[in-house]
């Protein structure tokens, strides 16, 4: 029996276009929290206002749902970028200068009411029904299912290798350099004359942008989108992959997409293969179970990461905790 | 070795500093006896703040030994310290602003048992009636010098053997000063050991029976407080405030 | 627009300050936010379901309803037993988790362990008691006028009485006794408390159970009056935060006046726009508070 190659070439480009999307948004993430020290809880909603915003500014007349606008795939594209982004400056500037949780609670009540906006606003957003007939890059190959996995595979390739070489460079540049400072020594880098809340704004912006970006690829690969896409389970794999992965690190975080994205691609194959289909649910929770606690684990016993430096987690201490800080 | 014994509170070449390889307080030895007070001097960054931190249970020890009459106590945490009988107020944010005095002091009182605490909370409204008028104002809304005797009323209501405080002057008017510092003498009467950490030399000295001085960590000088006011070299480095620097070059 | 969203209201709003209480306590003294909470909510129910149905497996009239009410003492005493289990559970992740991650001194970082905690807690319901909702009684309960074209059921009146319980109790608890004078001093400043001679770590041990067992009556409440499936609780949460951030952190009385606020605006909303858009309002209370006074109605500026 011959094997399938092209069936073969097709899924293995399939999974590692998601796997690099995942990694896409997690360079986002990366940017907030490992080069910044903010805690996003709410990633699912801005990757989903970035597949939104793109589909209906992509798609063509649908009685369905709002647009019409039929733009090119980059118009879109750029779109997503622009909404998630205005979306993240916006709760930066609310949350900024206030406690970190505050951060926290008000990006994870944003992906609730993206969520919710998604889900009810039916004229706009096609509501449970979702949005179909999203434009797909090389859409004439559809026929061929390996050429055409290849094919787009390589633009996400492209997209997170552009990605990658931009945010290194910007963490080499004067600005990355200031935002590394605000990290380490913030009284310091205060005293000459940096302004830390317009740095972390612009910082947790273009992360923002980069999750849009990531929700877009994702909703032109697939070429449908629905609200139940963006759940707080989306949102916990990203902070496991770049938990695991090696926050801090852009490399950390593409590997640990990959190697998230693999095993949860694994572990639903074995949950199809091994559950019968009343039980696949319920072991599906178990898979959640299995990473939270991976999660959880990696939080405690390693916080750097399989590829991260140095602890970059405890960078973010919080010195208030037993000393009065007087000069002595 | 009966004297040690007796010692209300003696700390034994202590090395303390909150990063484990980078100690503040290198090696240094105090002793206070019950009934006298003891100055802790010494220029900025000299480590004395963190000296009797340490002794409280605030900050990591490497290494020394803490005695409290006798007793060792040197790792001990520090809400268990004060229930031996060794008490601390701290520089700053010393009282809890957000509660009345009343519950500052109530609270303050559970290091006793509970019949105990009624009575010594009436001593200390007898010690300091200020307090007294002003037990339903929450302890935020206090004046400076009011603030520093409910710290150290809330200090004292152990009936502790060692009371240390952190710069009790720091903030306050000179006349201030003396009345706080005149308060502290009469508590000394009580045969409670006081250990003062002081940046106000002069005031120190003068109701001070010894003094140690701190530099970088380590002691550099001792004795009567008297002999050390007089002693124009101490003098002109530290009731001035100036650096240690310049004191290299004086003969030790 | 009648008035009856102002009594669907106040039972939201019981609901949500049970929890709150929680979070606020949770977050003035060990200062993070648990975004686990809610999943204290779920195992309280669930928790009380179980052991409910293990009393009337062993006593025959334990499931009878109590008068007007769709309960009978079966599960008024297992719930006890769950707020207990509850506080077990609240301790237990401390100690498995949050106490480790204290310690390291990366205050943020136990703000995603919870949330980690929080799927996995959320999933482990789902595992063992599917996703289906269940109920503690298929009784349906008749609602009763109380008058202004408003009506209420036996057993919404009854738990708003136990949540004005619970509530006077925490109060007293904070105000008038030594262990809630330690708290409220690990609240403002735990090295001076450690001075003090409070000790911190029974302190926090505490604040866990009352926090457990606090998010356990919630959910019995939410449990009894609508359903029991494993994402009760963690849709309360953005409730549950918004209720704590409007009321200031760390006030017990704030976080009541919170959820009091949030169940109303909820209730009013579902009234006017229809129930599927409730859950904004907390989103937006939220952003409203942090916006015009981030500390809070009644919170000390931190």
């Amino acid at each position: 029996m011959t094997p399938d190659v092209a069936g073969l070439a097709a899924y293995a480009s399939f999974f590692l276009s998601i796997a690099l999307i995942n990694a896409l948004v997690c360079l986002g993430l990366n940017l907030q929290w490992g080069q910044t020290g903010l805690f996003n809880v709410g990633i699912a909603g801005f990757v989903a206002i970035g597949a939104y915003v793109s589909a209906l500014l992509t798609t063509p007349a649908s009685a369905a749902h709002w647009g019409g606008l039929a733009l090119p795939i980059a118009a879109g594209w750029i779109g997503a970028m622009a909404a998630a982004g205005a979306l993240s400056a916006f709760v930066g500037a609310v949350t900024l200068r206030l406690r970190a949780d505050y951060l926290a609670i008000t990006t994870f009540g944003v992906a609730v009411s993206v969520q919710l906006v998604a889900l009810n606003a039916q004229s706009l957003t096609g509501g449970a029904f979702g949005i179909g007939f999203i434009p797909r890059p090389f859409e004439s190959l559809a026929e061929r299912p390996a050429l055409f996995g290849l094919a787009n595979l390589a633009i996400i390739v492209a997209l997170v290798g552009v990605v990658y070489v931009g945010l290194e460079r910007l963490a080499r540049s004067p600005w990355g350099r200031v935002l590394r400072a605000l990290r380490e020594d913030e009284r310091a880098a205060r005293s000459l004359g940096k302004n830390p809340t317009r740095y972390r704004l612009q910082a947790f912006a273009l992360g923002g942008a980069l999750m849009g970006l990531g929700g877009a690829a994702h909703a032109h690969l697939i070429g449908f989108i629905a609200p139940e896409n963006y759940q707080s389970s989306l949102t916990f794999q990203i902070w496991a992959m770049l938990i695991v992965g090696g926050s801090g690190n852009n490399r950390g975080a593409i590997a640990g997409a990959v190697l998230i994205s693999a095993l949860w691609s694994a572990s639903g194959l074995a949950i199809g293969a091994l559950f019968a289909p009343e039980d696949q649910a319920r072991a599906a929770a178990l898979r959640i179970v299995a990473i939270g606690v991976l999660l959880a684990a990696t939080i405690v016993a390693r916080p750097r990461g399989l590829f991260g430096e140095r602890a970059t987690v405890s960078r973010h201490l919080d010195k208030a905790v037993e000393s009065a800080g007087t000069a002595e | 070795m009966s004297d040690a014994a007796r010692r209300a509170l003696e700390v034994d070449s202590l090395v303390a500093g909150y990063e484990p390889g980078l100690p503040i307080v290198n090696g240094v030895s105090i002793g206070a006896d019950a009934g006298e007070i003891v100055a802790i001097l010494g220029p900025n960054g000299a480590g004395k703040s963190t000296l009797i931190k340490a002794v409280a249970g605030l900050v990591p020890i490497s290494a020394g030994a803490v005695r409290l009459a006798g007793a060792e106590i040197t790792r001990l945490p520090a809400h268990t310290m004060v229930r031996r009988g060794l008490a601390f107020t701290p520089q700053t944010e010393n009282v809890f602003a957000s509660m009345t005095v009343a519950d500052n002091l109530r609270l303050a009182s559970g290091i006793v048992t509970a019949p105990l605490r009624v009575g010594r909370i009436e001593a200390m409204y007898a010690f300091f009636p200020d307090l007294a008028r002003q037990r339903a104002l929450l302890a935020g809304r206090l004046s400076g010098g009011q603030r520093q005797m409910l710290a150290i009323a809330r200090a004292l209501i152990g009936e502790p053997r060692v009371l240390m405080l952190d710069e009790p002057s720091a903030g306050l008017s000179p006349k201030l000063v003396e009345t706080v510092f005149a308060r502290l003498t009469e508590i000394r009467q009580s045969g409670v050991a006081i250990v003062l950490v002081e940046q106000n030399a002069r005031a120190a000295l003068r109701i001070a029976n010894r003094a140690y001085i701190l530099v970088e960590g380590r002691n550099r000088r001792e004795g009567s407080a008297r002999d050390l006011a007089d002693d124009p070299d101490v003098a002109g480095l530290y009731l001035g405030g100036l650096r240690a620097a310049p004191m290299r070059q004086a003969a030790s | 627009m009648t008035p009856q969203f102002l009594a669907d209201g106040l039972i939201a709003g019981a609901m949500i300050g049970l929890g709150a209480i929680g979070v606020t306590l949770n977050y003035s003294i060990l200062r993070f936010a648990n975004f686990a909470h809610g999943e204290f909510i779920s195992f309280g129910a669930y928790a009380t379901l179980l052991i409910a149905a293990a009393i009337g497996a062993a006593f025959a009239g334990s499931a009878e309803a109590i008068g007007p009410f769709s309960f009978g003492w079966g599960i008024a005493a297992a719930g006890l037993g769950a707020m207990t289990l509850t506080g077990a559970l609240a301790l237990a992740l401390d100690f498995l988790l949050f106490a480790r991650l204290r310690q390291k001194g990366a205050a943020i970082t136990t703000v995603m362990a919870s949330f980690g905690a929080s799927m996995a807690l959320r999933a482990l319901l789902e595992f063992a008691f599917t996703s289906r909702p269940v109920y503690f009684s298929r009784d349906l309960q008749i609602a009763m006028p109380i008058g202004f074209g408003m009506r209420v059921t036996a057993d919404q009146i009854a738990l708003l009485a136990l949540t004005a319980l619970l509530l006077a109790g925490v109060q007293a608890l904070l105000t008038r006794t030594q262990a809630g004078r330690a708290m409220r001093a690990v609240a403002e400043n735990p090295t001076l408390a450690r001075v003090a001679g409070v000790d911190v770590d029974g302190v926090i041990r505490a604040v866990w159970l009352i926090g457990g067992a606090l998010a356990c009556a919630s959910g019995i409440m939410l449990g009894l009056i609508v359903q029991i499936r494993p994402f009760m609780g963690f849709d309360l949460l953005l409730p549950l935060f918004a209720a704590a951030i409007l009321g200031g952190i760390g006030s017990v009385p704030g976080a009541i006046a919170g959820a009091l606020i949030v169940g109303v605006g909820e209730a009013a909303a579902v009234q006017i726009v229809g129930a599927e858009w409730r859950a904004a309002v907390a989103f937006l209370l939220l952003i409203g508070v942090l916006l015009v006074k981030p500390t809070g109605l009644f919170g000390r500026a931190d």
